[in-house]
């Protein structure tokens, strides 16, 4: 009986001395693995800071506190040209497929007779047929025998919104919201996941096949740190596409905001865009 | 000509960004492993935490059927990441305001909780191989041991301590884990056929009735490869549970469906136009029809009959085996459904499943075998079987 209890008394404390080596080893493991996730995440949250001095920064002289982009499209005038799209795919190393586009538009004609309209963009087959390649982006003529009472052609891009569903949804931070207002990602963080590819409710974003990462509409931040348009605005014959900053009240897209009566898309997503347009219709999705 | 990406064939009006299906059946399978751990976790709580003595014959083998299924959910989740060698970014550097950052987390910790309370439960077994076997053999059961080789009264009840505490921890574990997953998609606000406040709650309880399914299957599965009598009391037992939260389910995917019909908002036509056409196969037919009417209708009749014997056992498991298929199919109808409704709201578009490639048909036939392989594997080293005596007759009739 006592021999017993003895030797449970024994194991007992050997346990509890094991018990007592485990956590040692369990709390010294902890240590380093929380001083290296907390250097990790310094790291991360480095790239929100704006760089400092301009040392880190692309642009040296860049200060992306002191500006505050917008984005305006007057789809009165938008021709359907899609230089926009082209510009941007060439400028962006966008893939050349028709199911990935950084930009693109969209042609909403309305039939005599009929109620809804007919919605077609360059990544549709008749149009890709018209074009003869999917590289190559032309709407078809494609009611030339039809009584066309509407018509209009509406550009798309990432509307680089203030409350962005996509930045909240990022499981690691890759995407995230600049200083000056853009909504960027970081291909070098990104996991490929694509949730925010599914948050999006405007198809802004795309799986970039290629890189195996999100992809989406900079505004062109590399060219616009540098004072240039983005390639789309730049390239647009009629002027459709304005931008600018914001805080800067003779900028064209403050005064694009000022002078017209503008609105966003999906303003009932929370997301508030920062794409104003000018010329839309109820029926624009 | 260039290579077309996934570029799936659609109807009516869609950005084109949309006309990708960005989450393939992967993302179909990894909801569908983790409501089986779920599932099977809550069979093995019943008895442990419970103290529902008739589901005692499986429920060890339900806790490792939990245990083999949750190694393998992060599986489907790295085939479908595009860049699945920075997965742990998400664990250093979890941006919270993302329904996905503490998946890692709450995984890591469930895996754990798991790991631990099969290592409580088999200490014993340990124990035993590691006295018995000398030698090289016995090294795997000396290490697993830790060194502790007491398996007095007390030790046993400190033992019995953790189980307990970890069984409870663990009801929370695995719906907290899985409600989890269906707050991935529920919290979304871009699609209208995921945007659902019962998302979550629709995952659970059909994680619930996969798991108690595919433990029915297993078990009667496992009793003919060993020769034995199925313990009817047990089986008619899991047979109530599924019955009783089938009605749950339907009716919680009932209320979301006709919340979406009934509030009508934009883009409803659409949806409508999806439901009558390519949904009819796989939902109506598939998931609901033979998936959940049928069993529900079997279970019933075995029940109302008081059925017994070699008719209950293959009634039985042929509703698991539907309720299996059709939880796969919910998951299925959800996931890709979900993206097969444009954005727009007025469009459809097709997804294609693949044959092979890492997201293909082969790779999910893989990841969904698996975890039955390694339970097959595991059920040697770790015999989870309680003794097998025939059950009496006023055992059966319960």
């Amino acid at each position: 009986m006592n021999d017993a209890s003895k030797d449970s008394k024994t194991s007992l404390a050997a346990r509890r001395k094991f018990l007592s080596k485990l956590g040692r080893a369990v709390t010294y493991t902890g240590a380093v693995l929380g001083a290296g996730t907390l250097g990790a995440v310094q790291n991360v949250a480095a790239k929100n800071k704006p760089g400092a001095g301009g040392e880190s920064f692309p642009t040296p002289d860049y200060d992306w506190t002191k500006h505050r982009w917008g984005y305006g499209v007057d789809a009165t005038k938008c021709i359907g040209c899609l230089r926009c799209v082209e510009a941007c795919k060439r400028e962006n190393d966008v893939p050349g497929t028709a199911n990935h586009f950084r930009t693109w538009v969209e042609r909403y004609v309305y039939l005599e007779g009929e109620d809804k309209p007919r919605i077609d963009s360059h990544h549709d087959p008749v149009n890709i047929a018209a074009s003869g390649s999917q590289r190559e982006y032309r709407f078809a003529n494609r009611y030339k025998d039809a009584k066309v009472e509407k018509a209009f052609f509406v550009p798309k891009l990432c509307n680089h919104c203030t409350h962005p569903a996509c930045v909240q949804c990022c499981p690691t931070g890759a995407t995230y919201k600049t200083k000056d207002g853009v909504v960027l990602i970081d291909h070098k963080y990104c996991i490929g996941c694509a949730y925010c590819v599914q948050a999006c409710p405007y198809g802004a974003r795309y799986f970039n096949h290629e890189k195996q990462v999100s992809d989406k509409c900079t505004w062109c931040y590399h060219r616009i740190t540098k004072g240039l348009q983005p390639a789309c605005v730049e390239v647009c014959p009629v002027g459709a596409r304005v931008f600018g900053d914001l805080n800067d009240k003779q900028s064209p897209i403050s005064q694009f905001i000022r002078n017209n009566r503008v609105r966003v898309l999906k303003p009932e997503s929370g997301n508030a865009p920062n794409v104003y347009y000018v010329g839309l219709d109820k029926d624009v999705i | 000509m260039e290579p077309l990406y996934d570029l799936a064939t659609y109807t009516g009006s869609v950005y084109p960004n949309d006309t990708v299906i960005a989450w393939s059946v992967m993302i179909v399978i990894y909801p569908y492993i983790t409501g089986l751990v779920a599932g099977a976790f809550t069979v093995s709580s019943m008895y442990h935490v419970f103290g529902m003595e008739r589901f005692k014959p499986v429920a060890q083998f339900a806790l490792l059927t939990a245990l083999c299924f949750m190694i393998f959910v992060p599986v489907p989740l790295l085939l479908h990441l595009g860049q699945p060698q920075r997965a742990f970014n998400a664990v250093l550097t979890p941006h919270w305001t993302s329904a996905m950052a503490a998946f890692g987390y709450f995984a890591a910790f469930y895996m754990v909780l798991l790991t631990l309370e099969v290592w409580f439960m088999f200490r014993p077994h340990f124990v035993r191989q590691a006295q018995q076997q000398t030698g090289p053999l016995g090294m795997p059961w000396r290490v697993l041991s830790l060194g502790s080789y007491d398996l007095s009264e007390k030790a046993m009840s400190y033992d019995h301590k953790w189980m307990f505490a970890l069984a409870v921890a663990g009801i929370p574990g695995a719906h907290g884990l899985h409600g989890y997953v269906g707050f991935i998609f529920g919290s979304l606000k871009s699609r209208e056929w995921w945007s659902s406040d019962l998302m979550p709650v629709v995952f659970l309880f059909s994680a619930v009735i996969s798991g108690v399914a595919l433990l029915i299957v297993l078990y009667v599965l496992s009793c003919r490869l060993r020769r034995v009598a199925v313990d009817l009391a047990c089986l008619k037992g899991l047979a109530y549970v599924l019955w009783g939260f089938m009605m749950f389910t339907l009716v919680l995917e009932g209320l979301e469906f006709s919340n979406i019909v009934y509030k009508g908002r934009e883009g409803i036509e659409t949806i409508m136009e999806y439901v009558m056409g390519p949904l009819v196969v796989p939902f109506f037919i598939l998931q609901f029809g033979i998936g959940a009417v049928t069993p529900i209708a079997i279970i019933t009749y075995l029940i109302w009959r008081g059925t017994t014997g070699k008719a209950l056992i293959v009634g039985v498991t042929v509703s698991a085996a539907l309720v299996l298929f059709s939880v796969l199919m919910m998951r299925w109808n959800v996931v890709i459904g979900g993206q097969e409704i444009s954005k727009t709201g007025q469009g459809l578009v097709h997804y294609h499943m693949q044959l092979l490639g890492r997201e293909g048909l082969l790779a999910t036939i893989a990841v969904v075998a698996a975890p039955l392989a390694l339970l097959a594997v595991l059920v040697r080293l770790l015999p989870p079987w309680v003794d097998q005596a025939t059950p009496s007759p006023r055992a059966a009739a319960q």
